[in-house]
Parts: C-alpha cells; sequence; structure tokens
C-alpha cells in the first residue's frame, strides 16, 4: 500500500482553493501536477548551474551537461532501451511523431504506400501522416473502433498487406483509457514488412515499458504526463533505423563539421537535438522520473485502478450518465456523457466547485464522430487522488445535473 | 436605450447574485429562454466552432441596424450569447464598433470562458464586431 497522503503532501497545488474550494484536480491525462523534487531540481538548475551544454569547458558547463545527460540515461532505463543513443528529446509526443513523419516519412514513404493508424489517435497521431499522404500520395488506412471502444483486432489483421509501410497506434487511449494490444500489433506488423510507431503519451506513465520487449521501431512520449516539466519528450528510435534517417532540423548539436558546400551530421542521438535544447526541464524530468521509479509503477496502477472502480461505481447509479468505452483493458481514464447536458456546461459548473475535468473532443474529432457525440467529460486519475475526490465528482455532477436539466 | 444602459442594467442584475452558482444559474435560465435561431441560418458560414462547443451567429442588416440571433449545443454558451444579443442587437455598426463591453469584466464573466478556444465570450464578440465592420465598410461602399 502507498501512502497518499504523504504523496499528496509533495505537490504543492494541491493545497490551493479555486473558486473557494479545495483543488480536486482530474485533469491528470491532460497534464499532471508536479511533486516539490522537480519544482526543486527546476530551480536548482537555475539557481546554481545555468549553462549551456556539449561545448563548454568551465564547471557550470560541465555540470549541466552531465545533468542533461544523467536524465537520458534515467530515460534509457525507464524505456528499456538498450542504448543511451536511441533517447532523443524532444518538445513532446506531438514533436517525437512528426519528427519520425518529417524525416523517417519523407525518405520512406512513397506514392501507393499505406500507413495504419487507429481510431481512437489524438490529432498528433492523425495529422502528421495526413500531410505526409498528401505529399507523397500515400494512403491512411484507419482499424475501426468497437461499442466498447477497443480496436477491431480482425479488421487491424485484414487492413495490412505488402503496401503498408508504418503502423502508428497509441498503447493507452487518452479519451476512453484503453489500454490496445500493442504487442501483437507491432508483431503482425513486422511479419508485413512494416515499421512501427507508439505513441506513449498516455501509457508511460501506467505501464511498465519495455521497448525491447514490444520490439516497436519508435516509442513517442512526454515529461509532463509523468509528472515531470512541460516541453519535453522523448523519442525513441531503433539504432540502425535512426542511423539511416535524414536529419530533422539543421543547426546546433546536430552538427559535427560544416562549410558553405555541406554538412556532417553529429552521432546519435545528437543528430536529432538541433539547437540549445530545454536544459532546465530535461534535468527536472530526471527527478519526475526518480519520483515515479520511488513509489514503483506497479503500486500507481493499483491505486489508480481502485480508484477507476471506485467512480464508475460511484458514477454509474446516477441515470443521466453515459460511460463511453468499456474497453476490458482500461487505464486511469474515464469519460462518459450526460444525457441531455452539453460537455462544457457540466466542465464549468464542476470548476465553479474546485473540480478540474477535461470536456470537450480531447483532440480526438474522428473518434467522437465515431460514437456520435461532440465530446466527453473526462475524469483521469494520477497517484495523488482519492476516494473523497471521487466523492466530490459524483457530487459535483448530481448538483450540474439539477442545475442544468 | 443605448449599448451603456443595457450593460449599466446587466450589471446591476448581477449585482444580486452572492454566489457563483447563482450567477451560473442565471446564465442557464438566459440560455435556455433565447429564442430559437432559425434552421437556415445554422450554416457553416455562421458557426463558431471550437474544442468545446459550437456557437452559430446570425447577424441581419435592416434600415441601419444589426440584428444578431444565435444558437449553441451547449447552454451556458447560449446564455452568454443571449446576454450580448440584449447588448449588442439593434444598433448601428459604428455604435457595435465603439462598444467597450466593460459588462462582461463587471460581472466577473472574464476567466477562462471567456478564452476558451475559438468558442469563448471572446470570440463571439469579435465575430459580432466583425459583422458590424463588414456591414459598415459594404454600407460606405454602396
Amino acid at each position: 500500500m502507498i501512502d497518499i497522503a504523504a504523496i499528496r503532501q509533495q505537490f504543492p497545488v494541491l493545497n490551493r482553493l479555486v473558486k473557494g474550494k479545495p483543488l480536486v484536480y482530474l485533469d491528470n491525462a491532460a497534464t499532471a501536477q508536479k511533486p516539490q523534487v522537480v519544482i526543486d531540481a527546476l530551480v536548482n538548475y537555475y539557481s546554481q548551474y545555468n549553462a549551456n551544454i556539449h561545448r563548454g569547458i568551465h564547471t557550470l558547463a560541465e555540470e549541466a551537461t552531465a545533468a542533461f545527460e544523467d536524465t537520458r540515461n534515467a530515460v534509457q532505463q525507464l524505456l528499456h532501451a538498450d542504448s543511451r543513443e536511441e533517447i532523443i528529446f524532444t518538445r513532446g509526443t506531438t514533436e517525437g511523431i512528426n519528427l519520425v513523419a518529417y524525416t523517417w516519412g519523407r525518405q520512406n514513404i512513397g506514392k501507393g504506400d499505406e500507413i495504419i493508424i487507429s481510431g481512437m489517435e489524438h490529432h498528433s497521431n492523425i495529422v502528421p501522416w495526413q500531410v505526409l499522404c498528401a505529399e507523397k500520395e500515400a494512403v491512411l488506412k484507419i482499424v475501426p473502433v468497437n461499442d466498447n471502444g477497443e480496436l477491431e483486432m480482425e479488421a487491424f489483421h485484414s487492413l495490412l498487406s505488402d503496401k503498408t509501410k508504418l503502423v502508428s497506434i497509441c498503447q493507452i487511449s487518452n479519451s476512453l483509457g484503453t489500454i490496445n494490444p500493442v504487442k501483437e500489433i507491432i508483431k503482425a506488423a513486422h511479419a508485413a514488412g512494416a515499421i512501427t510507431l507508439i505513441d506513449g503519451a498516455q501509457s508511460t506513465v501506467h505501464l511498465d515499458i519495455d521497448v525491447q520487449d514490444l520490439d516497436c521501431d519508435f516509442f513517442a512520449c512526454s515529461a509532463h504526463k509523468l509528472y515531470g516539466p512541460t516541453g519535453v519528450g522523448v523519442l525513441y528510435g531503433k539504432k540502425a533505423i535512426l542511423e539511416a534517417m535524414p536529419v530533422f532540423m539543421g543547426g546546433g548539436e546536430m552538427i559535427k563539421e560544416v562549410s558553405y558546400q555541406h554538412f556532417t551530421p553529429n552521432e546519435l542521438p545528437y543528430k536529432f537535438e538541433a539547437g540549445t535544447p530545454n536544459i532546465a526541464d530535461v534535468v527536472a524530468f530526471k527527478a519526475a522520473i526518480e519520483f515515479v521509479n520511488g513509489i514503483g509503477k506497479s503500486a500507481i496502477a493499483a491505486h489508480e485502478a481502485a480508484l477507476l472502480e471506485y467512480a464508475a461505481e460511484q458514477l454509474t447509479p446516477i441515470k443521466e450518465v453515459r460511460m463511453i468505452g468499456r474497453a476490458r483493458n482500461r487505464a486511469s481514464v474515464l469519460s462518459f456523457v450526460v444525457e441531455g447536458a452539453h460537455p462544457q456546461d457540466l466542465g464549468i459548473i464542476l470548476d465553479n466547485q474546485g473540480i478540474a475535468v477535461r470536456t470537450g473532443h480531447h483532440c480526438c474529432q474522428p473518434l467522437m464522430d465515431r460514437f456520435a457525440i461532440p465530446g466527453t467529460t473526462r475524469a483521469s486519475f494520477a497517484v495523488y487522488n482519492t476516494k473523497e475526490e471521487v466523492d466530490a465528482l459524483a457530487k459535483g455532477l448530481q448538483k450540474a445535473i439539477k442545475m442544468l436539466l | 436605450m443605448t449599448i451603456q444602459d443595457t450593460e449599466n442594467e446587466i450589471v446591476d442584475e448581477f449585482g444580486l447574485f452572492d454566489s457563483w452558482d447563482d450567477k451560473y444559474e442565471y446564465i442557464i435560465d438566459l440560455g435556455k429562454k433565447l429564442a430559437p435561431l432559425a434552421a437556415e441560418h445554422k450554416t457553416d458560414h455562421n458557426r463558431v466552432r471550437g474544442c468545446q462547443s459550437t456557437v452559430w451567429l446570425h447577424a441581419e442588416y435592416k434600415d441601419g441596424r444589426i440584428y444578431f440571433t444565435a444558437d449553441s449545443d451547449a447552454v451556458i454558451a447560449k446564455g452568454l450569447i443571449s446576454m450580448l444579443i440584449r447588448v449588442l442587437s439593434g444598433h448601428t455598426p459604428d455604435e457595435i464598433l465603439e462598444a467597450k463591453l466593460d459588462f462582461i469584466q463587471k460581472i466577473g464573466m472574464t476567466t477562462h470562458l471567456a478564452q476558451t478556444r475559438s468558442n469563448g465570450l471572446l470570440s463571439m464578440l469579435k465575430q459580432m464586431k466583425n459583422f458590424a465592420l463588414a456591414y459598415k465598410v459594404k454600407t460606405e461602399n454602396d
């Protein structure tokens, strides 16, 4: 068992009031709150050893470089990557996916080639491929989603062919919480000769990630959903694939030698890290990883699963509430509609009671169209949430329903 | 009644409320009472679509004045737009363009409600001013 009270004490923001009421933060799938150790790491970096990395010879530059590279080692362990050269720092999941689309995609996708995504992707894992397909006259195929919010795996297998060049799928859906069978997907995609990208934006905080066991070719995630800072993400790629890829952006650390005639790109991972990176936030990301490791992902997952189950018990008896997404394998997200009330109205009234939930289409418009709804209200749980907060949500929801209907 | 008069009226009405809940109950009530928008005006052209809700805003120009009608799939958005209609509808393009509309701030509605992506209160207002500007330019060139 984990001591939730002790964990809550580490998150200063959880003490604040919203509209005069104690904050109940249930929008963790959008971004998680930050523990004091992460905030301290940021402050410490700027107050003690702020310097540009990799090239300075002075003490501060050495300390900053070491701290930056320490985070890379921590991420390598977090994802169980084979080597640290496979860990590329990005601004977030979205940039990681775009990096693959703009480099590997432009090099390897041609006319008539097919890219498979799923019907539960957020816009970050749709739009880069639409752009690429439009440019290369390639075809985007979508794995359908059943009424429970699960991927139709038979349909996925039938979409695969020798035309399939890439399969890019989220491990956990941000709007439904569905955990997808990515290992099966990757294996089948490889058998068809395709490359795979796993969008780990939602999964990295909830599941043990082992990119070698999954055998995915790319894996993208963000620090801020993992109790870390915003503006930092990671793209994992298999070394051989990354080495064969052209550069993404030019300038800064990505260069080994440059003349006016040509340039030689740097070695991995620096080849893909142009310009001065987000040093402070990368450094603080390590504190977030240590925070998560300190509690243990399985303990976090067990706590969140208990909350999810309790929340479903509390909300299901409210007769106006209809759950969206009832996948058997689900993580930390409760998405629902209230018949006759718009999600935006629910969100506003819940906010008035200090309760932060997400409402709207969650940047998954095609999925909302699939369920013929304008959007959902989504409560998503983190390690610091409590049963009392779920009670507050249920009570707040009943009040909102009374006001709106 | 001038735009400023209507604004003052609304500020006075909101002065009666002690709590946020009361304010929102009032806005929800306004939303429910908003006159329906004719189906033929629910066009893509009239649509302000955002992350959260959809607002349809229609403007008609008659005898030098603009008359607004609107609808939304969310009731609080409807309540907010109904206040804007009450303040701005039936005025000339110049009056609408010059209106400061600080009642929004005075009744405490400037927080995220105003900013929410493309369908917040400020976007609706911008759309109404755009209509006013369009009619002003059109009449000046006729």
